[in-house]
């Protein structure tokens, strides 16, 4: 049951660092247009070198 | 350090000066962004053709699509302005049109729905994580272990039901300041009774916490107010764009000298150029030009009726051949287009509020489900005198009715419908209009821009000799009168060659004019021409001496129509066309699609009358018109629909709009409605079968925690697949 004391902070953590992502995603407006970025991963507009 | 002096103020105001002055000039950088509506975007390539030909535009900054609104916005220097990039965009082959970003409340509208979706992750991560506590309880951890995970899961849930439920404590609080009783008072009464319960028995040491239950509930909720709002916002920037289409300024003549002004600002007794092509913007007298006028939004008549110095004009009609000069009589919200938009709001509001299924359902539910945990409460008092256990099961009884299921059956199927319809092209503006189309049993139509066009057909061009078309061709090309236009595009569809025809003038109000070997050959009104004017809509055309010759026009069905009617008629309902035209063409255009029962002539109030009648009689209307002289039967009926060209008042009326030309998905919607609204009522039967199951078991106490999040997991689900199979 010790093993308690590790993984129920570890699952807590797991679930915090979720949160926090879809959180920064939801704030960086990543689901303003969910067509358009399905769509944008088929364009091999800057597949070879960075964006400028 | 001289250099340093300046910084060396008297006044505070003044050292702040140069950098409000730098966030004023971001501001402005700002305010050149321009919007535009792109409806023809739907892939990946358009995306990348779009913004790479914006982006090497010289003075643009960025540009980027947003594909699921099919706008793009782009950022450029003022020297570009959206005439520049709208040309450039057809180049390409993408129609542009510019929209108004004062009317596109993009980012308000956005916040809303940002904040939802974050208290709903909020809500699921939670959900989560109490979940997995939670199995590790109902799969039998004891005592100690237990009232810690009763403890670490109480820390995760009243957290996040304070902030995930606030949308249910707002909305209960209002309706309850106002004494109702809204879906919203049982959630928030079940969510704040069972966190309070749940609190004390972990307290206790208790078997039982519904910390699952109650966040899980809220999780449920918030997915279908979230579908529900999604559904409406993308109904409503739609909306937004076709009103951000109209941009609302006019030109003012002032001292001679033009300016470009919103007509808010127009006051009686201006004068407003109004150039050829163009909408009147105000009502008023024209004092300067001549010009043929054409009427059909405002009345349905299709003949272009001309205008000159003296004659009156309203605000909606559009100016054909020539420039006028207007003296402005009403402006804004003046303009007899205004007072009918104004009497549509009225007939609106006094039109009976329609109440959907939903609210139906919820103004018997909650008291009922009070009333029942209230008598669960007494009753177990009575037996046992226990006020440990029967508040328990209260709360039980509460968590378990809450209406999960209820309250996604509704926003699920329309959300799913509305969907289905948008890909049809038809855009709901209304949550309720999907179920009242669903109940339509008689469809009347408008002729003019809504069976028809509104756009001219030369007919039988192949009776003239080839001489004659040539001489039109060449003077019909000269013009942009939308008979000329439909003329040239139709003889250089049957590759007529251009006569050399020289010295071609335009005469405002009247027609062309040219020579050719000599003789003058004139292309225009019968009047101009010397002839006696006909009943149909038609040019004329004289070479020299010569008798003129007539070229009629027909307008040419949308396309779709005689589906859309004989599919309607093959349903069983009642199809009526009524038209402000004159006898022929409407009997003609009957007789083509099909309609039995027609009638012609007719004044907006008799049209309004009609539907009223029907309405008195037990029918169901749905109208489906364009201009202003069908506001008010678009107001009247049971459900409107008006085709995205007519006029913003129409839209304005109908609650829903048909985005494309094709009329034939029609009798589709109306079957799409119908089924919509059978997967409502099935929703409801599900949860209030579930219901049946389940609050006797709360009753009688033997609802665990595992039990109320099966059975809350299991409806929310099947009626969620239930709104899914729409698809």
């Amino acid at each position: 049951m010790e093993m308690l004391v590790y993984l129920i902070p570890v699952s807590l953590l797991l679930g915090g660092i979720g949160l926090a992502a879809f959180l920064w995603s939801l704030k960086h407006r990543q689901y303003d247009d969910p067509d358009g970025d399905a769509n944008r991963i088929l364009s091999s507009d800057w597949d070879d070198h960075p964006k400028p | 350090m001289s250099s340093a002096a300046p910084s060396i103020s008297a006044c505070p105001a003044c050292v702040a000066a140069p950098a409000a002055e730098a966030v004023a000039a971001r501001r402005a950088e700002k305010a050149t962004g321009l919007i535009l509506s792109l409806p023809t975007a739907h892939c990946a390539a358009c995306i990348s053709d779009v913004e790479r030909t914006l982006a090497a535009m010289p003075g643009v900054t960025s540009a980027r699509v947003n594909l699921t609104l099919k706008r793009v916005s782009v950022a450029a220097g003022p020297e570009v302005t959206a005439d520049d990039v709208i040309a450039r965009l057809k180049t390409i082959g993408y129609p542009a049109h510019e929209l108004d970003p004062g009317l596109l409340s993009v980012t308000e509208t956005d916040k809303r729905g940002r904040d939802l979706l974050m208290r709903l992750g909020v809500a699921g991560f939670a959900m989560m994580n109490i979940m997995l506590l939670s199995v590790a309880v109902w799969s039998g951890a004891e005592a100690a272990t237990r009232d810690l995970f009763h403890w670490i899961s109480a820390a995760i849930a009243l957290p996040t039901l304070a902030f995930a439920g606030q949308p249910f404590f707002a909305s209960a609080w209002t309706s309850l300041k106002a004494r109702r009783l809204g879906m919203d008072v049982p959630i928030s009464l079940a969510l704040i009774l069972a966190s309070t319960v749940s609190l004390y028995e972990t307290f206790e040491g208790g078997r039982h916490a519904y910390f699952d239950a109650a966040v899980s509930l809220c999780f449920f909720l918030l997915a279908g107010r979230y579908l529900d709002y999604r559904s409406r916002a993308a109904a409503r920037s739609a909306a937004e764009e076709l009103a951000a289409l109209e941009v609302p300024r006019a030109t003012k003549v002032e001292g001679g000298e033009e300016k470009i002004v919103p007509i808010a600002e127009l006051a009686v007794g201006d004068l407003v150029r109004v150039r050829p092509g163009a909408r009147m913007p105000v009502d008023g007298t024209v004092t300067e030009g001549a010009s043929e006028i054409d009427r059909s939004l405002l009345t349905g008549e299709t003949l272009p009726v001309w205008a000159g110095e003296g004659s009156v004009v309203s605000a909606g009609e559009v100016n054909l051949t020539g420039p006028l000069t207007v003296r402005v009589s009403a402006a804004g919200r003046d303009s007899s287009l205004h007072r009918m938009a104004d009497l549509v709001a009225v007939a609106e509001n006094a039109r009976t509020k329609y109440t959907s299924l939903a609210d139906r359902m919820a103004r018997a539910y909650s008291p009922s489900v009070h009333l029942l945990a209230l008598s669960a409460f007494t009753a177990w008092m009575y037996l046992t005198w226990d006020l440990r256990l029967s508040v328990n099961i209260a709360a039980a009884v509460l968590i378990i009715t809450c209406p999960c299921a209820l309250a996604l059956a509704v926003p699920a199927v329309v959300t799913s419908a509305s969907g289905k319809l948008f890909r049809k092209g038809f855009l709901i503006k209304d949550g309720t209009a999907l179920e009242r189309l669903a109940e339509v049993d008689t469809v009347i139509f408008d002729k003019t821009g809504t069976l028809t066009l509104g756009a001219p057909e030369p007919l039988d061009l192949s009776e003239w000799p080839r001489a004659h078309l040539e001489i039109v061709a060449a003077l019909a090309e000269a013009s942009s009168h939308p008979l000329s236009r439909a003329l040239a595009g139709a003889l250089s569809a049957t590759g007529i060659r251009r006569a050399s025809v020289t010295d071609i003038r335009e005469v405002p109000g009247s027609g062309v004019e040219g020579r050719w070997r000599g003789t003058t050959v004139r292309l225009g009104r019968a009047e101009w021409l010397g002839a006696e004017p006909g009943a149909r809509t038609a040019t004329w055309f004289g070479k020299g001496d010569g008798a003129p010759v007539e070229f009629a026009f027909a307008d040419s069905p949308r396309p779709g129509a005689e589906e859309a009617v004989r599919a309607l008629i093959a349903a069983g309902k009642d199809v009526f066309l009524l038209s402000g035209d004159g006898e022929a063409p409407v009997a003609a255009l009957a007789r083509t699609l099909g309609i039995p029962v027609w009638q012609s002539g007719m004044r907006p109030e008799e049209k309004a009358a009609r539907v009223a009648a029907l309405t008195e009689e037990g029918h169901r209307v749905l109208m489906v018109g364009d201009g202003l002289n069908d506001t008010a039967a678009l107001a009247g009926a049971h459900v409107s629909i008006s085709p995205a060209t007519a006029l913003d008042a129409a839209r304005t009326a109908s609650d829903i709009v048909l985005l494309g030309q094709d009329l034939s998905p029609l009798p589709d919607a109306l079957r799409i409605a119908q089924i919509a609204r059978r997967r409502i009522k099935q929703n409801f039967g599900l949860s209030l079968a579930y219901n049946v199951v389940a609050v006797p078991v709360a009753l009688v106490g033997l609802a665990t925690p595992l039990i109320a999040a099966l059975a809350m997991s299991a409806s929310s689900i099947t009626v969620s697949l239930n709104a899914l199979r729409l698809r």
